[in-house]
């Protein structure tokens, strides 16, 4: 199975989500001029959303910063959004904007630091995914 | 001059072009984006709609709203104000007006709801209600307890965030549920721009504890998580008793108690904490979700539903166009 790349504010709700998944990942830094991780293989991304009321900034710029290397962009297999139901119609909007720039399905979107049942579900997915992903580039 | 200049504090002007905390400014520009004011919803459009209510469900409605404005009251001449001596930033005290002035905002607009849908005779036994009802009135007392003068800062900041992000959930029940069944809609277009509002604010506020605890010992970090657990399970039991008295008329508590225990665990994960109520409790009526983020995409990968997708081998954007 292959990893996970992820941003979290300082808030940590993202980083407590991917630290319940376990598993490897790496973690995109809060500092702009902080070094990018470099997968070697295909991963998965977890973004949070920021999004305003009419849906603009949804992507972090630490993620548009990472994903403008067209390298990295090429190994993105999927998204994983976070946000808060609460932001009504901009729910998770980042995870839409990166799947329709890269080309990549939504794999699924979770609120805040996710729940039990998000937890569950996204490790399953994730290995059903990769097994499929597998088979597709085989 | 020489002994005021020595007691007291250099009186500073706020830079913005110098920030300590980056999340200040974040904030400051999502709340300033998301300003909005009650006129902008065309409330008038649910007067044909508020008809088809029976009378019984008129009064639960007006009661709900009359529940919501006591609470935002108390934000906004309270709880944000109370928060201003233990800013850790000069842009936190600028948010947190912002915040206390977005709670007058909220608080009015029930009042533009009611001017267009209500009598006022009707509106005025609401508010005599919410004076005597023991269920309201103890969630008050509670919360106005950890304000007052002397109390904890920190555990000021942990009754902020469950007024922001659990105790206003009894009340956003209802117009949801309305909206579900295609009932004042307009309404619920206003209410769910107050959720937003809330959102941010417990998210902001529950950050900044965060901030202020992780460089605590771990005793004192223990102390606080055993006061907010303990403080959620008070208002836990108030908020039921509030629930049971409002909704069993109408057969909606136990459906209501799910929306609860879902926001009173997003509550104490904006505090940084774990859920305290297990996943099954937690199950919201789904038609109560899709109102809150109505128009939100709702089909991802593992939930089921997206299982045409194509998956892009290649990557087939330009790089030109990524920059945004």
């Amino acid at each position: 199975m292959a990893g996970l790349v992820y941003f979290s504010s300082r808030s940590g709700n993202t980083a407590r989500f991917v630290q319940a998944l376990g598993g490897p990942a790496q973690r995109i830094a809060v500092a702009m001029d902080a070094p990018l991780p470099m997968p070697l293989a295909p991963f998965v991304l977890v973004c949070p959303t920021y999004a305003d009321g009419t849906g603009r900034g949804a992507v972090p710029k630490q993620v548009i910063r990472f994903l403008n290397d067209p390298v990295r962009r090429g190994l993105i297999r999927g998204v994983i959004a976070g946000g808060n139901r609460n932001f009504g119609a901009t729910f998770a909007r980042a995870g839409d904007v990166i799947a329709r720039k890269c080309n990549i399905p939504v794999l699924y979107r979770f609120e805040l630091a996710g729940s039990e049942t998000d937890i569950a579900r996204v490790r399953a997915g994730l290995n059903t995914f990769w097994g499929m992903v597998c088979l597709t580039t085989a | 001059m020489k002994d005021i200049a020595q007691t007291r504090p250099v009186p500073r002007a706020i830079n913005w072009n110098r920030l300590q905390d980056d999340k200040d400014l974040e904030v400051w520009n999502r709340l300033t984006v998301n300003f909005w004011l009650p006129e902008k919803v065309p409330l008038s459009n649910d007067v044909q709609s508020w008809a088809t209510l029976r009378p019984e469900e008129r009064e639960l409605t007006i009661r709900v709203f009359t529940g919501l404005t006591l609470l935002d009251t108390i934000q906004n001449t309270i709880g944000a104000p109370a928060m201003l001596p233990d800013v850790q930033t000069p842009h936190e005290e600028a948010v947190l007006t912002n915040i206390a002035f977005m709670e007058a905002v909220h608080a009015r607009s029930y009042s533009s709801v009611f001017a267009t849908l209500c009598s006022s005779k009707e509106v005025d036994q609401a508010f005599r209600w919410s004076e005597e009802n023991p269920h309201l009135q103890a969630k008050a007392a509670k919360i106005l307890g950890e304000y007052a003068a002397g109390a904890d800062p920190l555990k000021r900041k942990i009754a902020s965030v469950f007024l922001e992000s659990f105790l206003f959930y009894s009340g956003f029940y209802l117009p949801m549920y309305w909206s579900s069944r295609g009932k004042l809609t307009n309404t619920a277009d206003l209410i769910r721009l107050i959720i937003r509002d809330e959102a941010i604010h417990g998210y902001y506020i529950g950050y900044k504890f965060q901030r202020a605890t992780e460089t605590l010992p771990e005793t004192r970090r223990q102390e606080l998580k055993d006061f907010a657990f303990a403080l959620m399970f008070d208002l836990y039991e108030i908020e039921a008793h509030y629930s049971e008295a409002l909704y069993d008329g109408i057969g909606l508590t136990e459906d209501v108690k799910a929306f609860l225990h879902y926001n009173a665990n997003k509550a104490l994960q904006n505090l940084g904490y774990e859920a305290l109520f297990p996943p099954a409790a937690c199950e919201v009526n789904p038609a109560i979700l899709a109102a809150l983020s109505p128009d939100s995409e709702n089909h991802d990968f593992f939930s089921g539903s997206g299982s045409s997708y194509v998956i892009g081998k290649a990557v087939a954007t330009e790089d030109e166009d990524w920059d945004f």
